[in-house]
């Protein structure tokens, strides 16, 4: 179905495959779970309640921040690519893509696909959709997505997406979230509509509250979209959410807390789901203040972290230990034999020596907006770099306004990232020089140089080598403290069935519950 | 007759004044909050570029007085303007949660002021007695513990069981008979919150009666203490117990928001917390004018009563 000159002199396949059931066999799924799965059927009312959704969430695709809108415009839209559940890209409105040097990319658009107001997708649809992400007056959230972007043109049935340099990845970018594609008209989108030409049709929405969507019977996936119906319900307080699941009121909820897990798996009610992915939770030190403008300080408090034992506590175990490596085990260049790096208080002690120092006394600035949890790993941060003669002077900051005053403002915070599905984005967004959501202002020469020239290496090997390298160069030289992989942990009632593989690409399979999901 | 035309139209006139501070200061308060709105919409995704495209697309730039006026101009003509975070009309976001909020008060309300003044009474009457230890220990222990634990008992309690649902999922379409089952556990949980104050202040206000000469005489003459108490004390105890009864109605409408977030009720007060979060101006002033408005009509209503309940100052001139 989907094909890709590009992608096949890469026999970037092949590599794929092999690292997603790699994932795969990560998933931590009960043995009775695997019993009930069978063929999807199709029929009932599948209820969800999230732990986000406010009232004054926006519906404008260039606004989504949360996960309550990312299901819900799964729910009701399309992209031009998915990610499929084993990472790799499938063809969606766009039914095929090509780029013979890496500059220049076509995307063939699917025939016959329509919109729930009944009006056909058109080539014009599709670029009146990416132009709401590009441009000055742009307020989306992606807007440097399409910072290379030359020009987007139609073709007959084709888009042609035109770059100022080669970029082997581009395609993974146009499977963002925030690229639903929606009908235009002059060119614009109207991105107060909720019209799009995904699995279900929105019948009401009430922001922050609930959105109610039936069954698209027009949908041009005839193996998708398994529900009639499905309602999204903003559950904020965790032990609400908990409550509607065990009295039976909704039939998957997100954001678990850890210590009720064990709780909720005795009740029987319910299914767990804890899916590794690329989540990860930092701590970005600012690489231009002092001390931190010295790689020894950096890495002192490196090795001052007691990682596995952050993941037995703040994440209950559903975790694993990250070696302060932005890139995850479900990515494809993922290196995991990189030296790791255990509590060492004397090594610690011995880098702060190398930086002139006989003992260290930092801020580190901390809010539950970074993460769930952010506090108590703050504390333990504090607890075990005591050990190493560094003095952490943890300072509560309010969860109100914290990614403004406080993230990429304090030298040293907390903080999150929901990884991505590829090393040059995560790189790109995070790590690159002048990066706009490069938290710790961190500049390094050769990263840099390696990370633009990966971009257009075409031999395999030499790729690993070069986004392995950087890798090295992140955690060794990087700025940011990574402790941990966090797991998506969710939970299901004890009817609800999924396909084998659940993606690692994001929260609820991708977002993409709604139309992977059934009722056994 | 007159005196209480005189009084409704001043006090109308007053509360117009403070629902003008009130938007002021609210104004004021939400300016010296840290970021503004385009910063909390985009949150960590926000980039330099993006947040001046979007601050000029929300017309953020201009100076807060002149956005004060505009919006002040907007609610002179009945126009409370459109929602900056979701372009949504204001008038439309709040209709359906001012339906909600005042609903669950009313509910609470016709079960908790019945509840309290029953209470109350018999406990003035059978003061000291083992009946009234019992309401006032009750009464004072539901008030004693935050409203989300109470809650959280009560869906232990009732919910957990089957009996009702935790989860509040309320439409305009429902009937009042299914309206009210699935709203009972956040009345439930706002009565127990609010009995206490007007159970005891029923008490304490007729107790103080009690001692008055005329009981004295009524009790003298022969007349039952139930009769006392309801024929010659509670006339004269009203003005007191009409006031707490309108300070806990205001609650119930303008405090609930724990009890809106437990039981997933989507009431006015979510709507003011995620407002004030995002910076959503024109949202939070609309709501805190309703809120302002239900205290100062509350009050309004409480004075009037208290005044014609008691023909001395009915006479007075």
């Amino acid at each position: 179905m989907t094909q890709s000159r590009f992608d096949k002199g890469l026999t970037r396949r092949g590599v794929l495959k092999g690292a997603t059931a790699l994932g795969a066999a990560g998933l931590i799924l009960p043995a009775s779970y695997r019993q009930a799965r069978a063929e999807p059927q199709q029929g009932g009312d599948f209820r969800i309640g999230l732990g986000h959704g406010n009232s004054t969430d926006s519906y404008d695709p260039g606004l989504w921040d949360n996960l309550y809108a990312q299901v819900f415009a799964a729910s009701r839209h399309n992209q031009l690519i998915e990610v499929a559940a084993d990472g790799q890209l499938t063809g969606e409105i766009a039914e095929s893509w090509e780029s013979s040097d890496g500059k220049t990319w076509v995307f063939r658009i699917r025939q016959g696909v329509t919109f729930h107001s009944g009006k056909d997708v058109t080539v014009e649809d599709v670029i009146a959709s990416l132009n709401h992400h590009r441009g000055e007056d742009s307020t989306s959230a992606v807007k440097q997505f399409f910072d290379p972007v030359e020009d987007i043109r139609a073709d007959g049935q084709n888009v042609i997406i035109t770059l100022d340099a080669p970029n082997g990845d581009f395609p993974y970018l146009m499977s963002d979230y925030h690229l639903a594609i929606m009908p235009g008209t002059d060119g614009k989108i109207d991105p107060t509509s909720t019209d799009g030409c995904g699995p279900y049709i929105v019948e009401s929405y009430e922001p922050g509250v609930q959105a109610t969507l039936n069954r698209n019977p027009n949908y041009w996936k005839s193996d998708r979209g398994h529900f009639d119906r499905v309602e999204i319900l903003a559950i904020l307080d965790s032990a609400a959410r908990l409550n509607a699941l065990m009295t039976g009121q909704v039939d998957l909820i997100d954001q678990i807390d850890p210590a009720t897990i064990g709780m909720l798996e005795a009740r029987g009610v319910a299914n767990i789901l804890s899916i590794p992915g690329n989540a990860h939770y930092v701590f970005p030190m600012d690489s231009r203040a002092a001390p931190f403008d010295d790689n020894n300080v950096r890495l002192a408090l490196k090795y001052a972290i007691d990682r596995q034992q952050m993941v037995d506590t703040i994440l209950g175990g559903h975790g694993a230990v990250s070696n302060d490596n932005p890139i995850g085990p479900a990515n494809r260049y993922f290196y995991a034999d990189m030296e790791p790096k255990t509590f060492d208080p004397d090594r610690a002690r011995h880098y702060l020596r190398q930086a002139g120092m006989e003992s260290l006394s930092v801020d580190l600035h901390v809010a539950d907006a970074a993460f769930s949890g952010a506090v108590d790993a703050g504390a333990l941060f504090a607890e075990t770099a005591a050990q190493a003669g560094i003095n952490i002077n943890l300072v509560r900051e309010p969860n109100d306004g914290y990614w403004d005053n406080v993230w990429m403002q304090k030298p040293f915070v907390a903080s999150y990232w929901g990884g991505r599905a590829v090393e040059d984005h995560m790189f790109s967004m995070g790590y690159a020089s002048g990066a706009a959501w490069n938290d710790s202002y961190w500049e390094h020469e050769r990263f840099n140089e390696l990370l633009v020239k990966a971009r257009s290496e075409f031999d395999e090997d030499l790729r690993r080598e070069m986004y392995q390298e950087m890798q090295r160069i992140v955690s060794f030289e990087g700025s940011v403290i990574i402790p941990m992989n966090n797991n998506y942990v969710m939970a299901t009632a004890t009817n609800v069935a999924t396909p084998e593989q659940i993606s690692a690409n994001w929260n609820l399979d991708g977002f993409r519950c709604v139309e992977r999901w059934w009722f056994a | 007759m007159n005196a209480v035309l005189v009084m409704i139209a001043q006090r109308l006139a007053l509360g117009v004044l403070t629902l003008f501070v009130v938007s002021v200061v609210i104004f004021g308060a939400t300016e010296l909050l840290p970021g503004d709105l385009a910063s909390a919409l985009l949150g960590q995704t926000a980039t330099p570029e993006t947040l001046a495209a979007l601050r000029t697309q929300l017309g953020l730039n201009d100076p807060a007085p002149v956005r004060y006026w505009a919006w002040l101009t907007g609610v002179m003509q009945g126009d409370f303007g459109t929602s900056l975070a979701t372009r949504r009309p204001i008038a439309d976001m709040l209709s359906a949660r001012l339906g909600n909020t005042i609903f669950l008060a009313l509910y609470a309300a016709a079960i908790a002021v019945p509840l309290s003044l029953i209470l109350g009474v018999l406990a003035a009457l059978w003061r000291n007695s083992l009946f009234d230890r019992v309401a006032n220990a009750g009464a004072l222990s539901a008030i004693s513990f935050p409203e989300f634990f109470v809650a959280y008992i009560l869906i232990f309690l009732l919910a957990q069981s089957g009996f009702f649902p935790s989860m509040v999922r309320i439409s305009p379409a429902m009937g009042l008979g299914d309206k009210l089952y699935v709203t009972f556990l956040p009345a439930l949980t706002l009565t127990l919150v609010v009995t206490a104050h007007m159970m005891r202040m029923t008490r304490a206000a007729i107790i103080n009666l009690l001692a008055s000469p005329y009981i004295e005489m009524a009790r003298l003459k022969g007349v039952s203490p139930l009769r006392i108490v309801l024929r010659h004390a509670l006339p004269n105890a009203l003005a007191p117990i009409i006031n707490v009864i309108a300070i806990n109605l205001a609650y119930l409408i303008t405090g609930v928001v724990v009890v809106e977030v437990v039981f997933v009720y989507p009431g006015l007060g979510q709507l003011m917390v995620d407002s004030v979060a995002k910076r959503d101006i024109a949202v939070v002033q609309a709501i805190a004018l309703i809120f302002a408005s239900a205290y100062v009509l509350l009050n309004l209503t409480a004075d009037v009563l208290s005044t014609l309940t008691n023909p001395r100052l009915m006479r007075r001139k």
